[in-house]
């Protein structure tokens, strides 16, 4: 009986011992070799495989940071510059710092700027309704939402407002992925400068329509008349196929253009309450 | 055994409410506004100005690319405006505003009604014409017709095919198109067996139309060559290439056009619109429009001016019924809703209808429960579900690789899944994309 106990344990041993040395003889002979740097740089990535770097995953992008001579204009969006510095440290090359970009709604057509003229009943996919039609109110380049942008968002980080029906960004959580920005059909979202506190101002506007046009369908819409961009004391505003575009790279955050725009379509986000500008006695109000 | 076309198809209810209703003409309208881009291909450049006076049937707008049509004034009068006018979708897209004045006709047109039917022309001299007259397939898709005429080399065409299925439920244009001016159908027919230079035309039309079949086999007695052909009424008979399928037995490969089976398919309306303008001079600048709906008081058929508006038309049907829900420029199947009545009948506008609040509202969705029903009705052997599914989640290699360009958006998925799942909606949503793809793939 024991006989049988003893060779089985030693013709297994054998086998293992056996199949250990082929495994061993095959992985030598086959073996991959990999830069160890490549895991070094993905552990610093992020690792939401968000598609943000324009590849596919982080490992990719983990790995064409080590092949690439120049990682100056390779940029992952998700990844802080500390990140990515430590990422430049273990490779030993230079790396251009970013400034820290968010995801902006600029639409800022809410039923009651914006009746709706029609119902939509059809697939419920802005891309969808876009292509069928104008939308549910008269505007071509309102949001239509339907929600193609949250659905997108792997971070969370942008939702439907049911009041308003326009997506919200939550600042903290957006990592300007550019992930909402190609799925809105109307290119309604952009990528702005991130300033501190959160702060923004910008035209939540894009009809490029005449201004009497853009103003039937919509009361908050940019009519293209201008004042903005003759008040703006840093050249920061353009107008464009009747539509004034703020660019944020110059934009100071003066706040001067908002009071002057007629249609408020120019929003000023998380700025502190304006201070009331103090009457001069004697003065009748509108006269300075 | 009636002739139809082996695979899918359904049979939704007819309505054909207006199909004993003789054509009626109606008023011209006091302001005419005329899209330049009416058919399918690039938008046409604008040759008029604001100010300037204009007859009926003057050139107004001039055929810019190869795939696209010259525009017509329909009415006469001075030119308002050129500007950007809601169009069918909503949007809004370069129109020319005519202030209406009297009715005056260019010259060179013959308004007259005698038949006229005897030509002298060449094959050339024909395809020519239909170029200058801007005429456009009137079935809806608005294809400039002149590219179809004219064969590739290397191509042969055999036989001609004249569609008259009309197989949309409701619609009755074409229906009385072939009763009221069969003759002028016949030598349009005629006209257009020349210009392809085939001895052989065949007209398909879905045997719902008794008097019409039998109407035009006794005028085609008269006319060499051409033969009149009942078909099963099945939806949808009246595509190009089911109706190819049905009439002479041959299959259109995928991603081919009809010449590549020796064939060539017009509409009955574009054939007396051929008539027309080889025959009369006259270019396309009218068309009939069947206005229909369960609640109108007088729906019928009306020979409507280009640039009329949709209200004008509705008005005369009696008014837009309180109850209304919907109105659809088209077919009930392939048609598109209306978010405004203000635009205008354009070339592609077949049909107007209107329909009931509680008969247009899309039922609740539910999920696919795999029934296959999408899959055995689809007449060209697609799988609706499945691509349903990989274009919501933006796979378009699958849909690419299943075909989903074959479709043709008939619609017959989206009626008879119960499940209620707007799978064409999201299969055209596929083409686009996988057609996006293709041509930044060419570039």
């Amino acid at each position: 009986m024991s006989d049988v106990i003893v060779y089985s344990i030693v013709s297994l041993s054998l086998l293992g011992v056996l199949a250990a040395l082929i495994l061993y003889i095959i992985a030598q002979k086959f073996k991959v070799i990999e830069d160890p740097r490549i895991d070094l740089v993905e552990q610093e990535l992020p690792g939401a495989n968000c598609g943000g770097c324009a590849m596919p995953g982080c490992r990719a992008f983990a790995e064409q940071l080590v092949k690439a001579d120049d990682i100056s204009d390779l940029n992952c969006p998700v990844a802080t510059n500390e990140n990515m510095a430590a990422i430049a440290k273990i490779l030993g090359k230079e790396i251009a710092e970013k400034e820290p970009l968010v995801a902006v709604v600029r639409c800022n057509g809410t039923p009651e700027f914006r009746p709706k003229t029609n119902h939509y009943d059809g697939a419920s996919e802005c891309s969808i309704a876009h292509s069928l039609y104008v939308g549910e109110s008269g505007c071509p380049s309102g949001c239509l939402g339907l929600g193609d942008c949250v659905r997108v968002c792997n971070f969370d980080a942008i939702h439907m407002d049911e009041k308003t029906g326009l997506p919200v960004v939550i600042d903290d959580k957006c990592t300007a992925c550019n992930a909402c920005v190609v799925a809105c059909p109307r290119d309604i979202i952009e990528l702005r400068k991130k300033n501190k506190k959160d702060r923004k101002i910008f035209v939540s506007c894009i009809n490029e329509e005449k201004g009497g046009v853009a103003r039937k369908n919509c009361k908050v819409a940019c009519i293209g008349c201008g004042r903005c961009v003759k008040e703006c004391p840093f050249e920061a505003i353009t107008l464009e196929n009747n539509l004034a575009y703020i660019d944020p790279f110059k934009c100071r955050l003066c706040r001067k253009c908002a009071p002057v725009c007629p249609t408020n379509a120019i929003l000023e986000i998380n700025f502190p309450p304006r201070k009331e500008k103090k009457e001069k006695e004697g003065t009748p109000a509108g006269e300075k | 055994m009636l002739k139809t076309f082996p695979k899918g198809g359904i049979h939704p209810a007819e309505y054909k409410i207006t199909a004993g209703k003789p054509i009626e003409v109606l008023p011209v309208p006091k302001t005419a506004i005329i899209p330049v881009s009416q058919h399918l291909g690039a938008p046409s450049t604008p040759v008029v100005k604001k100010g300037d006076t204009v007859k009926a049937g003057q050139l107004i707008a001039k055929s810019s690319a190869f795939v696209s049509a010259n525009i017509h004034s329909s009415v006469s009068g001075k030119v308002v405006k050129i500007d950007n006018v809601t169009d069918t979708s909503g949007y809004r897209k370069t129109s020319v505003i005519i202030e209406v004045e009297g009715d005056e006709w260019d010259e060179k047109i013959d308004t007259g009604k005698t038949l006229k039917k005897e030509f002298g022309l060449s094959g050339e001299e024909i395809i020519k014409k239909t170029e200058e007259a801007g005429i456009v397939g009137l079935g809806g898709a608005t294809f400039p017709s002149h590219i179809k005429l004219s064969v590739p080399k290397g191509k042969k065409a055999e036989v001609l095919i004249i569609n008259g299925a009309e197989c949309e439920p409701y619609l009755t244009s074409d229906h009385r198109l072939m009763l009221e001016k069969g003759d002028e159908l016949m030598v349009g027919t005629k006209l257009l067996m020349k210009a392809l230079g085939v001895e052989k035309a065949m007209i398909g039309i879905e045997n719902n139309k008794p008097d019409a079949v039998e109407h035009l086999t006794s005028l085609a007695v008269n006319y060499k060559g051409i033969s009149v052909h009942p078909l099963k009424v099945m939806y949808p008979q009246g595509a190009e290439k089911q109706l190819i399928k049905s009439l002479i037995n041959r299959e259109v490969p995928s991603g081919g056009l009809p010449i590549d089976v020796g064939t060539v398919v017009h509409n009955v309306g574009t054939a007396v619109a051929v008539y027309e303008a080889v025959q009369k001079n006259k270019p396309l600048v009218e068309r009939l429009v069947t206005i229909s709906g369960k609640s109108l008081k007088n729906p019928g058929n009306f020979m409507v001016r280009i640039g009329t508006p949709v209200s004008e038309l509705i008005e005369a049907a009696g008014g837009l019924p309180e109850d209304t829900g919907k109105v659809i420029n088209g077919g009930p199947m392939m048609g598109k809703a209306l978010n405004t009545i203000e635009v205008p009948v354009t070339k592609g506008t077949s049909g107007i209808l209107v329909f009931p609040e509680n008969e247009s509202k899309r039922e609740e969705v539910q999920n696919c429960i795999r029934c296959a029903r999408c899959v055995s009705i689809c007449p060209m052997a697609l799988e609706p579900y499945l691509l349903k599914a990989a274009s919501e989640r933006g796979m378009w290699e699958i849909v690419e690789n299943d075909k989903a360009l074959d479709c043709m958006e008939c619609g017959s998925c989206s009626y008879i899944c119960p499940s209620r799942l707007p799978l064409l909606d999201y299969i055209r949503l596929g083409k686009s994309n996988v057609s996006r793809i293709i041509r930044s793939r060419k570039q």
